[in-house]
């Protein structure tokens, strides 16, 4: 890479010439060789799904989740550093809480994604301190309806229909730039999300991986909960079998 | 005012202070103790429940019976408890009965300026293997006695232990003298009995009564064979022992 | 205990004994204290609810209260709720000063919210014993500090097949019982209640403990008010004839509508002094 050896990279508080801020991209690039994570905002809520893989056998299935509640009705998926994505997690919980202490309603999506945005950004402003290794796909349905956000190391957070981070997304994307998802209802979504991760999952490469799917929507109460177990293993089943459909 | 007077400014003060009424009572004997007390939880002239423990277990041979402000008694009780459980994370053992009083009174008097308004009496055995009992006031002023009632009722029962257990106004026949302690039964009907009458003669005694006995280590436990409701609560029969008798006390 | 006959029979905490001598044993108490003076004055309950009722029964527990908050002798609002879900098994009925209950119920809300957020997909909510033990700390603690939640609370429900009823108030005193009231209803309805219940949780259907209830608040409604029933009337009245049911059974926690209670004034008409008459 160009940046290494220039001592441009060294810190978060300094420019490279060309206006660039190597340890924002460096963040950047531990998203981009994690789990994938996607988002699906559909008619009626959020579907979220990560491809959480599983470095050992040892490990008790379905510890270190990489899907958080984050309000009664927000729920965010993190790709990158998972303790980072954690610590996230909180920041935004306690601004959620803070929202509702205040105003006594829920937080709008929009308004928590600024407080998240502004906080990852905060840490791309100071050599004492590194920006997050993390990127984080947050979805709710609010008053405004189904909403679904991604904040990235350098506290930009756009909107989307449908989001894709970390290791698959550009396969991903693809494959949700191919669904109709104003049209899809949620239950429709999770089979959609479960088949893509299983889709972007690169067995030859990796090892074991865990589907992890949470949901939002009518059929929650408008609650972020995890996707059932038995409509979870419907999903899978369903993905493995597309999968050999695609092959 | 009817006078022509203006009446004062009032302004209403709130207290934070009730008394939620009922009777303790501790008797210690050569080697065992006897804490007691009923179960009534009352306020003014409403009994609230029927069933509210004011005698607590704290460790296997010390048990704590509190009276007064039942708020200021289940916190005070808890904060006890929490004292102990840290003492036997340092220690690896259980406090003794007289450290336990000491630490009751340095707790009462903290709180000089706000106090538990609590009646406390602590009863056990000590390492000695006699029976003890502990009173307390509620700033913390403690003795160690061999028997105290508090309480709604204490000016009921304390003059009839006195004559009971201590044999004031009795003269012992001539040539004999006064036992200094009790045999346990003959304690346990005394409990009962000062139970039985403070039910008659004090309203906010009554409903269910909860006797305590904690018998010093090695002694026979014979005497307790006969005693209906009765309960054991120690997991070992080696060491101090402690039982509980559930009794009924009139409701009305 | 009160040894002076004089006092016996007669509502204690008079502020000054008109029927005896001054100065007497222990007599009177309270309203000169060595602590009263120089300590900054609290509050006093401005918006208030009246009674709860709640008994055991057969499938859980069963929570009443009408719908009025008082301000004062005035009616103020006839349209407020006093009984609040909190978690999925747990119910709490409120009387007392209602802005200090809205601040319980928001504090409430916001510690469900917490544990949902940090339960990380797990079922395990707070039950109606830890909801009961956070608030009796809360309200203990306040009262410590001399500023009370001037609240007498009832909290209900169901936790792993067990019934649970207990009461909390502002000066954080507890208690655990098969039938409870706050408030005048500690007074009419406790014997009504405790005659129907006490020893009885395990057989009393859903359909008699409604009816209970029912009769309960009736006697209430026409005990603890001092009008009639006009639906628009702003008079003196602490009860309404309007109150909701709170039931925690095995499915959960559920909260009626407004329940109407059939009352009867024609008597009054022929009462001297209360209908028409001249005479």
């Amino acid at each position: 890479m160009t940046s290494i050896g220039t001592g441009y990279d060294l810190s978060a508080s300094t420019y490279s010439p060309d206006g660039r801020i190597f340890q924002v991209e460096y963040a950047n690039k531990a998203v981009e060789n994690s789990g994938t994570a996607i988002g699906l905002r559909v008619k009626d809520g959020v579907v979220l799904a990560v491809e959480k893989l599983v470095h050992s056998k040892l490990l008790v299935p379905g510890a270190n989740r990489r899907i958080q509640t984050i309000d009664k009705h927000v729920g965010l998926a993190s790709s990158g550093l998972l303790a980072d994505g954690r610590h996230v997690a909180n920041r935004a919980r306690d601004e959620a809480a803070n929202y509702g202490d205040l105003y006594h309603t829920p937080i709008p999506l929009k308004h928590l994604v600024e407080r998240v945005g502004m906080y990852f950004q905060a840490y791309t402003l100071y050599s004492s301190v590194r920006p997050f290794g993390c990127s984080t796909i947050v979805g709710a349905v609010d008053k405004t309806g189904p909403a679904l956000y991604v904040v990235e190391p350098s506290g930009v957070a756009y909107g989307y229909h449908g989001a894709a981070i970390g290791k698959g997304r550009a396969l991903a994307k693809t494959e949700l730039e191919k669904l109709n998802l104003l049209e899809l209802s949620t239950r429709e979504a999770v089979f959609e999300a479960a088949r893509i991760i299983y889709l972007v999952h690169d067995d030859t490469k990796e090892k074991e991986f865990e589907l992890e799917m949470s949901w939002i929507g009518d059929e929650t109460n408008g609650l972020h909960l995890p996707v059932p177990k038995g409509l979870l293993d419907e999903a899978s089943r369903k993905a493995k079998a597309a999968l050999e459909n695609f092959e | 005012m009817p006078d022509g007077s203006h009446e004062q400014p009032q302004q209403r003060q709130f207290n934070p202070y009730t008394e939620n009424g009922g009777t303790i009572l501790a008797i210690a004997g050569a080697d065992f103790t006897v804490i007691a007390g009923d179960t009534r939880q009352s306020e003014g002239y409403s009994i609230q429940t029927r069933y509210a423990p004011k005698v607590f277990r704290l460790t296997e041979r010390a048990v704590l019976a509190v009276n007064g402000f039942a708020a200021d008694g289940n916190m005070f009780v808890k904060k006890v408890k929490q004292r102990l459980e840290w003492y036997r994370h340092a220690h690896a053992k259980e406090m003794p009965l007289r450290a336990i009083a000491r630490l009751i009174q340095t707790m009462l008097y903290a709180q000089r300026f706000f106090p538990y308004y609590v009646y406390n009496i602590l009863g056990g055995i000590e390492e000695d293997g006699s029976g003890a009992v502990y009173s307390f006031d509620p700033v913390g002023s403690y003795e160690r006695e061999a028997c105290r009632a508090a309480g709604a009722a204490q000016s009921l029962v304390q003059p009839f232990l006195d004559n009971q257990i201590y044999f004031k106004n009795q003269t012992p026949a001539a040539g004999s003298s006064h036992p200094t302690h009790l045999p346990l039964n003959d304690v346990l009907s005394i409990v009962i009995d000062s139970f039985t009458s403070a039910t008659e003669r004090h309203i906010e005694v009554g409903d269910g009564l909860e006797i305590y006995v904690v018998l010093a280590k090695g002694r026979s436990t014979e005497d307790l064979a006969s005693i209906r409701g009765l309960q054991e609560l120690s997991a070992k029969d080696e060491g101090d022992r402690m039982f509980i008798i559930r009794r009924d006390l009139k409701k009305d | 205990m009160d040894h002076f006959p004089s006092a016996w029979g007669r509502p204690r905490n008079d502020q000054n004994d008109m029927y005896n001598t001054y100065p007497i044993h222990q007599r009177p108490s309270s309203h000169t204290n060595t602590f009263t003076e120089g300590v900054q004055r609290t509050q006093q309950p401005i918006v208030t609810g009246t009674s709860v009722l709640a008994i055991q029964y057969k499938d859980g527990i069963m929570m009443a209260a009408d719908n009025l908050a008082s301000y004062g002798s005035l009616a103020r609002f006839k349209d407020i709720q006093r009984l609040h879900p909190v978690g999925p098994s747990t119910v709490i009925g409120a009387s007392g000063d209602m802005s200090d209950f809205q601040h319980l119920q928001h504090t409430l809300d916001a510690l469900i919210t917490d544990e949902f957020t940090q339960s990380d997909g797990e079922a395990n909510a707070l039950g109606p014993a830890e909801v009961h033990e956070y608030l009796s700390r809360v309200l203990y603690s306040r009262r410590s500090k001399m500023d009370p939640i001037w609240n007498a609370l009832l909290v209900g429900g169901l936790q792993d097949g067990k019934r649970f009823l207990a009461y909390v108030d502002l000066l954080g005193t507890t208690y655990s019982a098969p039938s409870i009231a706050t408030g005048y209803g500690a007074h009419i309805a406790i014997p009504l209640l405790r005659d129907v219940v006490d020893g009885h949780q395990d057989t009393l259907t859903e359909e008699d403990a409604r009816q209970l209830l029912h009769d309960c608040m009736r006697v209430l409604y026409y005990r603890d008010a001092r009008s009639l029933d006009k639906s628009n009337s702003f008079t003196a009245s602490y009860s309404i004839s309007l109150y909701q049911l709170a039931t925690v059974t095995a499915t959960g926690v559920s909260i009626s509508d407004q329940i109407k209670l059939d009352t009867t004034w024609a008597f009054a008409e022929g009462l001297r002094g209360y209908g028409a008459q001249t005479q």
